[in-house]
């Protein structure tokens, strides 16, 4: 693929970035707002995929520094490990777990099962997204 | 109980790392499970003898009434005793049978996982758990006939007899669960107390001959006895086990178990009896025309099982008893000649009766044993089997249906069953000597112990018939429902059995003398039996091939389009048949539609056409990313933004990679022909009609209370979220999701594989090392 537009790399630079960052918004307020791990994932992996139509492939695998193949095996370990604590407590499989831990300076936050099995599914759709996506644009290098 | 069933897969599962550790005698050390369990089966004998029942469960599968529960009573004692008996002595031979065969540790796998399988069919008291045991029986089988995996007759034949009892199987599969819809229950020991129920029902008779053919199957009755021969290709200790105790006499045992709730009727008493002494006519018949001498006993084993499925179906208390002793008397004979069978086929290197002569000079202990058993075969006193047979004799001519046909087949079995034990002691044993292949000489002591304690149980008990006229009293019990108490003796006057027998044994003896005008007497009846039903079943063979092959030339072309185009053809059928013929509903009645939906309408509809008038392929792409974008809109107006924002990122990475893998494609340079368009336009427009007709009739169609309004009720409480859609997602039903995501990380391993590793293009990794 070849590198071309100013407009479209510089404006891939600046937005790299703030897409990351909105896709973590979009996970985070999930749970009681439109977003989640799936939606982040994909908002994630098009900031990616517009970093490769602007620089190409090596580039964004810089950007990446972890194959994207990586990204997805550890969403999926993240995603069943979410499942497993229940089963300490005498819980079934997959049963929600929520905790208040109070944090100086910030307050009260919220640490809670549904949110880790979130960040899996997070990591699988865009590391699976751009194996996709990058295996195919190497192709037609 | 659980513990004595299971532990022979125990052992089966930890072989590989025994074997080596124990070397040479790691038979010997594996015949130690077999020989506990005797122990342990011979402890219930008292309580058993006494009359009492022991019943003992596990629970499995609960909610599908499946449970674990054995049940112990005379018939399943007696198998119980006889597959762990035998099996210790068939493990202690093969140890010295297959020695230095580096496939030995798989074939302990092997028999101490069919041994186990084998005794649970025995002592389950649940039709589930006996047919999931029953088939494992089938499978180990198959496994033990294949033995030999280099030699393509054995796995034929393995295959052959596979696919006889499994198909058998199913049957018996269906006729288990119509039992227990008639029964209400799968548990076995209940079952047989609902016999009345049962056999009013009104599908007394389909359950009942699905049943009789899962049997029938299994335990080779005529028309299904070709296989049971061929199973010979197994190695001897293997044909010992399965033809003495167990695999085979799996449907016998089955026949007898069910007895008292399926029996007991004219069809029952005329079907049985009539199938069960053709089956003995037949094996002896083909026994006597055999020459291999595992043929010969592998003959004689499928006239041993006609005669049980014979008493089983008489059903009088005469032939109840002779059931037993029967049973009794053929797994003591017949185990032992099938290992004295492997003692000369290993000693003397061939398994032709004509080849052999002579051996008592260099097999003294072994011939010896041989005629014991042979004689005990041949219904000769004292010995069991003369009991067995007179019992058998006895119950014939009292049989209440067909009695005179059943006892001219009886008369004739039993002269021809003399010959047979003529052939396997007297030709190869006694005259003159005969050169072998290989220079015979005694056969070792693991080999002779399991004929020598066989021999000497049939012995004894001929002379002693009180010894085991409890459990044989215990067996008959089992199979009427009811107490028997049972005397057995082995003198019981001049009657008509002792004068059928007398006369069996001289005709049968001078026949011997002849044996050779015998089978060409036979020989000329060959033709019969090569139109028979074993042809049968490999013309059946054939024309499944035959239609497995057309089947797949015309559905699995290869065309990604014509597989589009047959399921989607087939939905439209199916679905539109059943639709058309049974909905008699409205159509989306009271929908209410807005203008702007109209205009939304209108986008969708001129985005299709346009993606199929098109000539350009990016137009195309760009046309579908319209109707996405589209769709996305609709979700957006029906209040799902989650819907609509994950329909416009999916389809804008859609588009994206379209554009990726339609850029490697050449142009359009091959437009599709006129006719080709309509041909399709027409499918497209029927898929099109019948998927919008069933959108509308959900829309009146209302079964339930919508779950919608329980989602948004229990959203906060619950699962502390106030967006229901990411608490189902990541809440609810986050099992769906975990699957979800392992199916969306494996189709990114299948666009990587089928990127990187082009049949054309690079070659996958293992190559590539293969290369280096």
């Amino acid at each position: 693929m070849q590198p071309g537009s100013l407009i479209l790399s510089t404006m891939a630079r600046l937005l790299l970035p703030l897409q990351l960052l909105f896709s973590i918004f979009m996970l985070l307020r999930g749970h009681d707002l439109p977003g989640g791990g799936f939606i982040a994932g994909l908002v994630a992996s098009s900031a990616f995929i517009l970093y490769l139509f602007a620089f190409g492939v090596p580039a964004t695998q810089q950007v990446l520094r972890v194959d994207a193949r990586t990204i997805a095996g550890v969403g999926l370990v993240i995603g069943t490990l979410a499942a497993v604590p229940p089963i300490f407590i005498g819980e079934p499989f997959f049963k929600a777990l929520w905790w208040y831990p109070e944090i100086p300076l910030i307050g009260e936050v919220s640490i809670n099962t549904p949110l880790i099995f979130d960040v899996g599914v997070y990591l699988t759709v865009l590391g699976s997204v751009l194996a996709i996506v990058v295996s195919l644009a190497e192709a037609e290098e | 109980m659980l513990a004595a069933v299971l532990s022979g897969f125990v052992l089966a599962a930890l072989v590989p790392w025994l074997q080596p550790v124990l070397g040479r005698r790691a038979g010997w050390a594996f015949a130690a499970l077999p020989a506990v369990l005797t122990l342990y089966f011979a402890t219930f004998l008292p309580q058993i003898v006494g009359g009492e029942t022991v019943w003992m469960e596990y629970t499995w599968v609960p909610g599908l009434d499946v449970n674990l529960s054995f049940y112990v009573d005379g018939l399943s004692l007696l198998f119980a005793l006889l597959i762990s008996g035998i099996g210790t002595f068939v493990l202690l031979y093969a140890s010295d049978y297959l020695d230095g065969d580096e496939r030995q540790p798989r074939f302990y796998v092997h028999i101490l996982a069919f041994m186990a399988s084998m005794l649970g069919l025995v002592l389950s008291d649940n039709l589930i758990t006996l047919f999931i045991f029953w088939e494992l029986t089938s499978i180990t089988s198959y496994m033990l006939i294949g033995y030999d995996n280099e030699d393509a007759k054995a796995r034929r034949y393995a295959l052959q007899g596979l696919l006889v009892t499994v198909g058998g199987g199913l049957a018996l599969l269906a006729g288990f669960i119509m039992l227990g819809i008639v029964g209400d229950t799968y548990t076995i020991s209940e079952l047989l107390k609902q016999g009345d129920v049962i056999r009013e029902h009104e599908w007394y008779v389909p359950l009942t001959l699905l049943i009789l053919l899962g049997a029938f199957t299994k335990s080779a009755q005529v028309p299904f006895h070709f296989w049971l021969p061929r199973a010979m290709a197994a190695p001897t200790p293997v044909s010992a086990y399965l033809h003495s105790a167990t695999m085979v006499k799996a449907g016998v045992f089955l026949l007898a178990k069910l007895h008292p709730a399926l029996g007991d009727t004219t069809l029952w008493m005329t079907l049985l009896p009539l199938v069960g002494a053709i089956t003995m006519f037949t094996g002896a018949y083909f026994a006597v025309r055999s020459t291999g001498i595992k043929g010969v006993l592998a003959n004689s084993t499928v006239m041993a099982l006609g005669t049980l499925t014979m008493l089983a179906g008489i059903g009088t208390e005469g032939a109840m008893i002779a059931f037993g002793a029967f049973l009794l008397a053929h797994s003591l004979y017949k185990g032992a000649l099938f290992l004295v069978a492997g003692a000369l086929d290993h000693e003397t290197g061939t398994k032709d009766v004509l080849k052999m002569g002579g051996l008592r000079h260099a097999m003294p202990k072994t011939a010896v044993l041989a005629a014991v058993s042979a004689l005990s075969l041949a219904g000769i006193p004292p010995l069991f089997g003369f009991l067995g047979k007179e019992l058998m004799l006895e119950s014939v001519l009292a049989a209440p249906y067909l009695s005179a046909v059943l006892a001219l087949l009886a008369l004739g079995t039993a002269v021809l069953v003399v010959i047979v034990a003529g052939i396997v002691v007297i030709r190869p044993f006694f005259g003159e000597r005969t050169e072998t292949p290989k220079e015979p000489h005694e056969a070792p002591p693991g080999m002779l112990a399991g004929p020598a304690v066989l021999g000497v149980l049939s012995l004894l008990f001929g002379v002693f018939p009180f010894i085991p006229e409890g459990l044989i009293g215990a067996v008959a019990s089992s199979l009427a429902g009811e107490q028997i108490s049972v005397s057995l003796s082995l003198w019981h006057g001049v009657n008509l059995p002792l004068v059928m027998s007398l006369f069996a044994i001289a005709a049968g003896a001078f026949l011997f003398t002849r044996w050779d005008q015998v089978r060409e007497a036979m020989a000329r009846y060959d033709w019969l039996y090569e139109r028979g039903p074993e042809a049968g079943y490999f013309r059946t063979l054939d024309a499944l091939v035959w239609s497995a092959d057309w089947q797949t030339r015309v559905l699995q072309n290869g065309y990604l389009r014509h597989y589009i185009t047959t399921t989607v053809l087939t939905t439209v059928l199916l679905v539109g048949y059943t639709l058309a013929t049974r909905y008699d509903g409205g159509f989306g009645a009271g929908l209410e539609v807005y203008f702007y939906e109209w205009i939304i309408a209108g986008v969708l509809i001129a985005s299709v056409l346009f993606a199929c008038v098109t000539n350009s392929r990016l137009g195309a792409v760009a046309s579908l990313g319209v109707m996405g974008f589209t769709v996305a809109l609709i979700f957006i107006l029906f209040s799902a933004p989650d819907l609509g924002i994950t329909q416009i990122l999916v389809e804008t990475l859609t588009v994206i990679l379209l554009v990726l893998v339609l850029f490697r494609l050449p142009g359009f340079m091959n437009f599709s022909a006129p006719q080709q368009r309509v041909r399709d336009g027409v499918v497209a427009a029927v898929m099109g009609v019948l998927v919008t007709s069933l959108l509308l009739i959900t829309i009146d169609v209302q079964f339930a209370e919508p779950i919608s309004a329980y989602h948004l009720d229990e959203s906060v409480p619950l699962a502390h979220g106030r967006n229901v859609v990411n608490v189902i997602l990541v809440d609810y039903r986050a099992l769906d999701t975990l699957g979800e995501i392992f199916v969306v990380a494996l189709a990114a391993i299948g666009v990587y594989a089928m990127v990187k590793y082009r049949v054309t293009g690079e070659s996958s990794p293992a190559e590539k090392e293969d290369n280096q």
